[in-house]
């Protein structure tokens, strides 16, 4: 049995929480994706022991037809100094699909 | 318009069912078979009488063909083609009325469609290829559920295709033995796992009690991942009142999804627990067992492209589909012609899928595809570039068979997972960068790391017996 990991249980936060979190250059690839896709970028946040419910608290309003990555990582970055502690989302809603095409935490609080 | 006369006795088919001049209506049911016919049956007479016994046809006139208007309620064979590298076979295309059929029946549509005429001794073998239903037929039926875009909804799974499993042995296990080996493939990254087909309520583990531990294993995931799971509950059973009472159960105590086998199952069955499932808010999970009895010979049956057809105006949020990599029969172009049948709104004929006809689904919700038999980690890329994000991955034995146990298991086929789909979205090309990619993410994860180890050599290249027609194969 020496060779055998016990499994450790954790927090997860649904798509890619099962990588370690990402680094900046990374994030910006995925804004890149979100942007190239035609979907319209948008920031969410909340309390860890809230995070299991459908909704999340909406920061501003979606970013409709943003194309600026850096606009949207300054959004994600502006919503992170205002809510210390919370985690920070970020979402591509694809309105043809009427889903959203990309969602992940970005800041696991 | 002229009278017309009785006159007893035998005519050939082609007199009244083969139209070449006919242009097909938009209302029309197409429908085009693969013949085989007898020797010295010609091809009109051959697809004449196609037309006609899946119509309005039988062997002889009747008077009381008089009665009616046949001309209006016949099947008509309007057009042959030359079956790409099969010089004894033909494509017979036949146009069906609407009127002929009931409304939201796809019982009664293919009751007419491969009923009678596939024994019908003037052909030696028919396949039906494909069929075309108007927008006006698909209008009278319930589809899916919820479909995928409900389902990610419910499930709160965004940008990526869903993680299953079939819990194994497939037979034999006790209910608590079988709940913890669901616990343990939920809390360890999956979103699913499966009752397999053949799990209904046998003396080993009755239905009541699987129900149970499942619920009590789905519950403690979620709580511990902060994620939602499922497991499809197979509620397939000997009656219809039966699978309604374990379907009224299910719900009972909080599963937000079950599970059908609609062939053997029946489509009448299926139709109706589809309809429940609208009703009650549940998923429906749907397999597929006896379809390569139908769709697996190339000269007779029923084509899996029309059966994945038949599901979906029935009704099912999920299908199986083939894996094309894995252990399971299933062409890559034909896989990826049923899978756009099943998912997206408008299908353009695309004969290097298989596909013979334009098909509009309207507003129709689509169904997830589901890839499962004989998959494990090192096939991710393939899958995720194969199938994209509106899939459901499912390694039972690439996830139970994990030298670390389940959870390992499934945390190795996640992080996977979402190491193919970042690394997609970050603009590389998944098959051709898999190994690396899968490389580089088992650095941060040791159970994928011994999951590559122990899944290396191991590959299922044998060669499809089903295969699109084409010329010098």
């Amino acid at each position: 049995m020496s060779d055998i990991q016990s499994f450790k249980q954790s927090q997860k936060y649904e798509t890619f929480s099962y990588l370690p979190e990402m680094n900046p250059e990374q994030v910006r690839k995925q804004v890149e994706y979100i942007i190239e896709q035609g979907w319209n970028p948008a920031v969410e946040h909340s309390e860890p022991e809230n995070a299991f419910g459908h909704y999340w608290y909406m920061w501003k309003l979606p970013m409709f037809g943003e194309q600026s990555v850096d606009t949207v990582l300054a959004e994600v970055e502006a919503c992170r100094q205002e809510n210390p502690g919370h985690m920070v989302r970020l979402i591509g809603y694809d309105n043809y699909a009427q889903s959203q095409g990309l969602a992940f935490v970005v800041h696991r609080g | 318009m002229a009278a017309k006369t009785y006159s007893a006795g035998v005519k050939d088919y082609r007199q009244t069912y083969w139209t070449p001049e006919y242009t097909p209506r938009d209302t029309d049911i197409l429908a085009v078979f693969k013949v085989t016919p007898q020797p010295g049956v010609d091809r009109e007479e051959a697809a004449a009488a196609v037309a006609a016994e899946s119509s309005t046809g039988t062997w002889t006139t009747v008077w009381t063909d008089l009665l009616t208007d046949l001309d209006y309620y016949k099947g008509r064979a309007y057009k042959i083609e030359d079956v790409p590298g099969d010089d004894e076979c033909f494509y017979a295309f036949i146009a069906y009325p609407i009127d002929l059929f009931e409304e939201g029946s796809v019982v009664n549509v293919f009751t007419s469609l491969v009923g009678n005429v596939f024994g019908f001794k003037a052909v030696r073998t028919l396949r039906l290829e494909d069929v075309r239903f108007p927008i006006a037929y698909v209008k009278t039926c319930g589809g899916p559920p919820h479909g995928i875009q409900v389902e990610r909804d419910v499930m709160n799974k965004y940008g990526r295709p869903l993680l299953g499993c079939t819990i194994k042995p497939k037979l034999g296990l006790s209910a608590k033995n079988y709940g913890r080996a669901v616990y343990e493939c939920l809390r360890g990254g999956l979103d699913f796992t499966k009752d397999d087909e053949n799990v209904n309520s046998q003396p080993f583990m009755r239905w009541r009690q699987r129900f149970d531990f499942v619920m009590e294993a789905i519950e403690k995931a979620e709580a511990e991942t902060g994620e939602r799971k499922g497991h499809y509950l197979n509620v397939t059973a000997p009656t219809p009142e039966e699978m309604y009472k374990r379907a009224e159960y299910a719900k009972e105590i909080g599963a937000p999804i079950i599970m059908h086998d609609y062939i053997t199952g029946g489509f009448c069955a299926n139709t109706g627990l589809a309809n429940w499932c609208r009703d009650n808010g549940m998923l429906l999970h749907i397999h597929r067992a006896m379809h390569a009895v139908m769709d697996r010979h190339p000269r007779h049956g029923i084509h899996f492209r029309v059966l994945a057809k038949i599901l979906r105006l029935s009704g099912g949020d999920h299908l199986h589909t083939g894996t094309v990599v894995g252990k399971l029969e299933g062409d890559r172009d034909a896989t990826l012609g049923w899978i756009d049948l099943l998912r997206d709104d408008y299908i353009k004929e695309d004969r290097s899928r298989g596909i013979f006809f334009d098909q509009d689904w309207g507003s129709m919700p689509g169904v997830f595809a589901v890839a499962s038999g004989g998959i494990h980690v090192w096939h991710m890329p393939a899958l995720l570039s194969i199938f994209g994000d509106d899939a459901v991955f499912q390694f039972g034995g690439g996830t139970l068979g994990h030298p670390w146990g389940n959870a390992a298991g499934a945390t190795a086929n996640r992080v996977a997972l979402e190491a193919c789909v970042q690394a997609r979205n970050e603009g590389r090309e998944t098959e051709k960068e898999g190994k690396e990619i899968l490389t580089a993410a088992a650095q941060h994860s040791p159970e994928l790391k011994v999951a590559m180890e122990t899944w290396k050599e191991i590959k299922f290249e044998f060669d499809t017996v089903d295969k699109l027609d084409v010329q010098h194969r």
